[in-house]
């Protein structure tokens, strides 16, 4: 991984920074934060590549936690530590915190506004555009082989047409993993 | 409520959230609606606010029950205590994988997993398509509706997001923008 240079304190403040951004971005769902944090850690910054994203997205799906959180503390602690993690969790809560206690403070009825929710008609599409674009782009670097190709139809098809909980899937899919070292291992022996 | 009441429920809701911010909801109902502090049509308000604003949803349930119950400190409490289980869990997995990043059982695993992941992503990618595009509109097959208006601004904006590669999130508010006018 291509670790960020420079002091202590001034990884952290760009942890901050960065995640703050994520959290103050991540309109319409969790699952917006996955391209954002893309966006700004691989494409932009090359902290990550594609491969540990993916990484730390299942191993939060299957750890208990929300999993912009999870993935939050991840990428932070990989980059400076325990106060790494803490400080990129710390920048991902903060705008919802500042935002929500806005809201509740002074507007409570913010959603009931028939513009808002003609925008959120309209965001919705957007991160639907933007999430598509990012499965693509992950397809095409991360299924390389029959193996990758079904146990990606597999997740795809459980989740959506038998309503699995990725834990599940997740687990299986590491069993999977194990076997298959295990497998390659008897067969060099 | 005390704070440390507030800061012991949302800590519990953090640790059984397991899969994403939505399998927070049934735990949150549960201990917020079934324990008796907010009322059902409270929560559904909530929920709408937290869906439409920047954050993960969860995070923004705990600091609106939190502030609700307690004003800003409970705000707070409620957030980290939302926070806490995960950051414990994914500090001791990180410090784990960096010491057995190389063992050919944990690379195994891994390797599956990508994959796996990819079809996750792809099947809340469907989800978003469902609820955003093929909710209302006109009758597709089996049951499946088009809402036009709403296919075409994704496919202008899909064609937008590989011609010019503009950072998501300016994608996404573009979404917004031309909402506020074509629904």
């Amino acid at each position: 991984m291509a670790n960020h240079t420079g002091s202590l304190p001034s990884r952290l403040w760009s942890l901050f920074r960065i995640f703050f951004h994520i959290g103050l971005c991540s309109i319409g769902g969790g699952y917006v934060m996955l391209p954002m944090l893309r966006e700004e850690m691989v494409s932009k910054r090359a902290w990550v590549t594609d491969e540990r994203l993916l990484d730390y997205y299942s191993i939060g799906q299957a750890t208990p936690g929300i999993i912009a959180i999870n993935t939050a503390t991840f990428v932070g602690y990989g980059q400076a530590g325990v106060l790494g993690g803490v400080t990129a969790t710390v920048g991902m809560v903060a705008p919802s915190l500042i935002i929500i206690t806005v809201i509740a403070a002074f507007f409570q009825h913010f959603y009931d506004v028939a513009l808002v929710q003609s925008a959120f008609r309209g965001i919705r599409v957007g991160v639907a555009v933007v999430l598509a674009a990012m499965v693509v782009e992950l397809a095409r670097k991360n299924l390389k082989d029959v193996l990758g190709w079904s146990l990606c139809l597999a997740a795809f098809g459980l989740i959506l047409v038998a309503r699995v909980s990725p834990v599940p899937i997740i687990l299986a899919a590491a069993a999977v993993g194990l076997c298959r070292h295990e497998l390659k291992r008897r067969s060099q022996s | 409520m005390s704070l440390l009441t507030l800061f012991v429920t949302f800590f519990r809701v953090g640790l059984f959230t397991i899969g994403g911010g939505l399998a927070a909801l049934p735990l949150l109902h549960d201990e917020m609606v079934g324990g008796g502090w907010i009322v059902e049509e409270r929560f559904v308000d909530m929920l709408a606010v937290s869906q439409s604003t920047p954050g993960p949803i969860g995070i923004n349930m705990a600091t609106y029950v939190g502030y609700t119950t307690a004003a800003v400190p409970g705000a707070l409490v409620a957030t980290l205590g939302m926070v806490t289980p995960s950051v414990i869990i994914i500090l001791l997995i990180a410090k784990f994988m960096q010491n057995f990043a190389g063992d050919p059982r944990v690379v195994s695993v891994l390797g599956c997993l990508r994959p796996t992941a990819v079809g996750l992503i792809g099947a809340a990618c469907c989800f978003v398509l469902v609820r955003s595009v093929f909710a209302t509109g006109i009758p597709l097959f089996g049951g499946l509706q088009v809402d036009a208006t709403a296919a075409i601004l994704g496919l202008v904006l899909t064609a937008v997001r590989y011609r010019t590669k503009l950072h998501p999130i300016l994608i996404i508010l573009a979404g917004g923008l031309v909402g506020m006018v074509v629904f």
